[in-house]
């Protein structure tokens, strides 16, 4: 399996090689659309990430200490950004996922509004998985 | 000699800039407006010549700002027609105006058994201080519901309205619908009742009528930045007999008269509810929005601006998938929809890449959310420097992130 920093390097080449910003969210919705459909039973209160404008979900289980991670979003571009997130962290080992410090949203420029909002953000999904990490013990 | 509106646009120096490539289309003006130049002027006028602290300062640069800063009370009370300038408290926005009069009021005349009414059509500033005002108290704290078109339920209210009503807080025009409610009426039937209003104008005063004494409203607050002044500085107005008959909000410098070790006596109106060092730049700013404002024809102003609503209303129910929300029989500058597949938040997102700047989301009206049965809207919200290039540019902005998401489905 690949580390987080090296699909992180694949994601901003992937993101570098498109045009314009219309390709670039094309791509993230397929992103999106990629992403398997997660439970509704899943959906609780406890999965959702507060403090974000659009609803995210996170449904996380702990497999001797790799964290593996379901989610959703009913805005299409989070669920991009969500599938992302997925990609790069599901079956990661959670000491990974709790120092992982991604910079890819920054370094493409792209949606700066997820980084720049207080309401909206990658931050606050990401402390919501570092969260689940830290509880995710190797057996 | 009244000014043109045509002529606004160039008065606003932000706007003449590319967004993301693409010419400013400034659609945001419910969250802020922009400001003229004469305002920007007027803030560095100020800080280049008069900045000094205010009220106890016996040099010249003191007495400049004292008098630019109590000048600039008279103004805005000239402005809103209050019967006197020490009517006019300075505060930081509507949220700290309707906050300081949820606990002065609230602390002098609201205990368990009363009642507040507000209604669901308010921003969470005017709803969630008189919540918290009952649950102090123990009083009741009571919503006068919205019907399909977005307007109150006069009916409901009528019959809240009893001996045990303590205030009405209504907002004049909504902040997500864009309703303008009956404020005259409602007044009329509060006062029947014995029950002074306190008006939310955040909406309205930029727009609309803001004769306090014809309204006869009791309190009345607004916040300087969305009438095209600073950030920062809002205004309470409140009739003098209620204002002296409360306690100070907020206790320090400014506000006392005498202090000794066992008696502390308080500062006149306004001065009362003005403790600390005041923000004085922010009511001169403030004024000189004023100042602006007036140079237009009011009755011409409100042509243009409800000429320019119709537009935005008639093209963008135009446009297939597209819902309006609310239907009212006046409604005032903001224009609530969504459009069916995109969720608000990635149609705000995308059109911001087309140089829009639009609102979107809760709008910090849950409950108006709530009974809609929606998670939010788009809010395109327009000022007196938009025209008609700038909804042209919004329906095509929508159309082509329509394009956009119909190729991934």
């Amino acid at each position: 399996m690949k580390t987080i920093p090296e699909i992180e390097a694949q994601f901003i080449d992937d993101f570098n090689q498109l045009e314009n910003w219309e390709e670039k969210y094309d791509y993230l919705i397929e992103l999106g659309d990629s992403l398997p459909e997660m439970p509704a039973e899943l959906k609780t209160a406890d999965n959702l990430v507060k403090g974000c404008q659009s609803s995210v979900w996170f449904a996380t289980r702990c497999e001797d200490g790799r964290l593996f991670i379901e989610a959703d979003s009913d805005s299409l571009i989070i669920k991009g950004i969500v599938a992302i997130l997925v990609q790069l962290l599901s079956g990661q080992p959670s000491s990974d996922i709790a120092h992982a410090d991604l910079t890819m949203f920054e370094t493409l420029g792209l949606w700066r509004h997820l980084s720049s909002q207080r309401s909206n953000g990658v931050t606050a999904m990401m402390a919501h998985l570092k969260q689940s990490a830290a509880t995710c013990q190797i057996n | 000699m009244t000014k043109s509106i045509s002529s606004a646009r160039a008065d606003f120096p932000i706007l003449n800039q590319l967004v993301n490539d693409h010419p400013l289309v400034y659609l945001d003006n419910a969250a802020t407006a922009q400001k003229p130049r004469s305002v920007i002027d007027s803030l560095v006028h100020y800080y280049e010549f008069d900045n000094a602290n205010i009220h106890r300062g016996n040099h010249t640069l003191a007495i400049r700002a004292t008098e630019a800063h109590e000048a600039a009370r008279s103004t805005i009370a000239g402005f809103i027609n209050a019967q006197y300038a020490h009517e006019i408290v300075f505060t930081r926005g509507t949220t700290e105006s309707i906050n300081l009069v949820a606990y002065s009021f609230g602390e002098a005349f609201v205990k368990a058994g009363d009642e507040i009414i507000v209604t669901e059509l308010e921003h969470h500033s005017n709803y969630v201080p008189w919540f918290l005002l009952c649950k102090r108290k123990g009083a009741t704290f009571r919503v006068v519901p919205f019907d399909q078109d977005g307007e109150l339920d006069l009916e409901v209210f009528k019959s809240m309205l009893s001996e045990k009503t303590r205030l009405v807080a209504v907002n004049h025009v909504s902040n997500s619908l864009g309703t303008v409610n009956p404020i005259s009426e409602i007044i009329q039937l509060a006062h029947q009742a014995g029950v002074p209003v306190l008006v939310d104008a955040a909406q309205s005063v930029q727009h609309l009528d803001h004769d306090v004494q014809a309204l006869d409203a009791d309190f009345y607050a607004f916040s300087g930045h969305k009438i095209y002044g600073p950030t920062g500085v809002g205004v309470l107005y409140g009739k003098e007999k209620w204002l002296e008959e409360m306690p100070p909000f907020l206790s320090g410098g400014e506000m006392i008269e005498n202090v000794t070790c066992d008696k502390v006596t308080f500062n006149t109106l306004p001065f009362k509810f003005e403790a600390g060092t005041p923000d004085v730049s922010g009511p001169i700013g403030l004024a000189a929005a004023i100042d602006y404002l007036i140079q237009f024809d009011p009755a011409e102003l409100k042509d243009y601006e409800t000429d320019l609503l119709n537009y935005g209303l008639e093209l963008l129910s135009d446009i297939p998938d597209l819902t309006i929300y609310g239907n009212p029989k006046h409604r005032s500058s903001i224009l609530p929809f969504n459009v069916a597949g995109i969720q608000h938040y990635d149609m705000g997102v995308l059109l911001d890449n087309y140089g829009i700047a639009v609102r979107t989301g809760q709008h910090c009206t849950q409950p108006v959310m709530d009974a809609l049965g929606i998670t939010g809207t788009v809010r395109a919200s327009l000022a007196l420097y938009n025209t008609r290039e700038d909804i042209d540019a919004l329906v095509n902005g929508i159309k082509r992130v329509q394009r956009l998401f119909r190729r991934k489905s």
